[in-house]
């Protein structure tokens, strides 16, 4: 099941020039990009694993890139790769913008857990597969 | 074939070209802004045509390959490498071939680290910042100490060979260091020789280049000699010159900064009301009461005080 997060989540993966363009733009609104993973995409999973500091100095894309390609090395086609760009002028001092740039061979999706309680009642919760395939403390 | 077949241009007109891309105005300035340096300007300009002249061929559909713009600025102090590496910047810039044009200004410091496995995201580190722009490496045979071969720097030339070979694209790497150095530097790294594709060096300034230097650093801060004063600088620029730790451009500035406390410190010792003529001429004095006219060195802080004449 293909996960749909954050921006461009409805589009065909984007190239590396699209996401060289998308981070210049975030580097010329003076926000901090940073690289992020994570073998768990549920959606209430919102920190991700961070690849290297926050680049709150690069000026140009190209630095980023070196560090998303610097990720790919290690964690391509088993984790989610995503690009978030940080604002941290002032009442913002937030994400502004964030996308994922590479996902896992398979993404298994995720898992519709029923709970039966009192009065005939039912709660559901959704269980990411691909972080319960894997033991406890084998997962980061 | 495609791209041949493409309605293209008969003719590029380069003096156009030239003219749009607004580096005439950076060059006017560097002849304004920068006194002799003559080989250097030269070369630059050649820089800058090579440039033109390979987007006129892509736009004529023929092949050209993104140049090596890597260079090393061998030279003496106070010779003007770091000043004309920011113009660098800024004239890759309007060339288009860096996307930025910022200098990012570093030394051994900002790229060799202290211990095993610091070297290398520091120097990452600030390969990414320079990123788009010129990463212009100040007395860069630091860099390599042949007399520890544990040394961490040859880990930081690694890196930077890498980069230099493999992101061209992204950023230009400039080498600046005194020239007998440099060339014992590119020996032992025969690696950085061969990347860099323009070794400039920057000669030393005659003694009439001096003279106009110190104008134009006093023009910028509105003073001027007075004709006294004129002779005295002359002979100062003349004297100064024979003596050991002469530094170019910079010994200037530091004698003139000197003459300037001077002229502060007598006008304040008058006791009289100081018009704006007075404020903005320094006197003979003011030059004449250097070290450097009764045998000593000028330097700064003075190592003994002295009472303006």
């Amino acid at each position: 099941m293909r996960i749909t997060q954050g921006a461009f989540s409805f589009l065909p993966d984007l190239t590396d020039e699209q996401i060289a363009k998308q981070i210049q733009y975030a580097i010329d609104k003076g926000w901090a990009v940073n690289v992020e993973f994570t073998d768990d995409p549920h959606p209430r999973n919102t920190y991700w694993e961070m690849w290297g500091m926050p680049m709150f100095d690069v000026k140009d894309a190209a630095g980023v890139m070196f560090e998303l390609n610097e990720c790919r090395k290690t964690y391509a086609g088993r984790y989610y790769i995503r690009v978030s760009a940080f604002d941290p002028s002032h009442t913002w001092e937030s994400l502004r913008l964030s996308f994922i740039t590479d996902r896992p061979a398979e993404e298994p999706g995720f898992a519709l857990d029923r709970q039966e309680v009192a009065g005939r009642n039912q709660r559901y919760t959704t269980r990411s597969y691909a972080a319960s395939t894997k033991p406890e403390g084998a997962r980061y | 074939m495609d791209a041949l077949t493409e309605t293209k241009p008969d003719a590029v007109d380069l003096q156009a070209e030239f003219a749009d891309s607004g580096l005439a105005e950076v060059f006017d300035e560097l002849d304004r802004d920068l006194v002799g340096l003559v080989p250097v300007k030269q070369r630059l300009r050649e820089i800058a045509a090579l440039l033109l002249v390979d987007r006129a061929r892509a736009q004529f559909g023929l092949s050209s390959s993104s140049p090596t713009l890597h260079m090393s600025f061998t030279g003496n102090p106070g010779t003007g490498k770091t000043t004309v590496a920011l113009r660098m910047a800024e004239i890759l810039h309007r060339l288009g071939y860096v996307r930025k044009g910022h200098l990012v200004t570093v030394t051994r410091d900002d790229l060799v680290g202290q211990y095993i496995g610091h070297t290398a995201p520091k120097t990452k580190e600030i390969l990414k910042k320079a990123m788009g722009g010129v990463l212009f490496i100040d007395e860069a045979y630091y860099l390599y100490r042949p007399e520890n071969e544990r040394d961490y720097g040859q880990e930081a030339i690694e890196i930077l060979l890498q980069v230099m070979e493999n992101q061209r694209d992204d950023l230009v790497v400039i080498l600046a260091g005194y020239a007998d150095r440099m060339e014992r530097f590119f020996t032992a790294n025969p690696g950085f020789r061969s990347r860099v594709a323009h070794h400039i060096d920057f000669p030393d300034y005659s003694e009439t280049e001096l003279h106009a230097i110190g104008e134009r650093i006093l023009g910028g801060m509105s003073y001027k000699l007075s004709p006294a004063a004129d002779e005295a600088f002359n002979r100062y620029v003349g004297i100064r010159m024979t003596q050991p730790h002469f530094a170019n451009g910079r010994s200037i500035r530091n004698a003139l900064d000197r003459a300037r406390l001077r002229q502060a410190n007598r006008l304040f010792a008058s006791h009289k009301p100081v018009t704006a003529e007075d404020l903005v001429t320094i006197e003979a004095v003011d030059i004449l009461a250097s070290r450097v006219f009764s045998g000593g060195i000028d330097s700064y802080p003075p190592l003994r005080t002295e009472k303006p004449a």
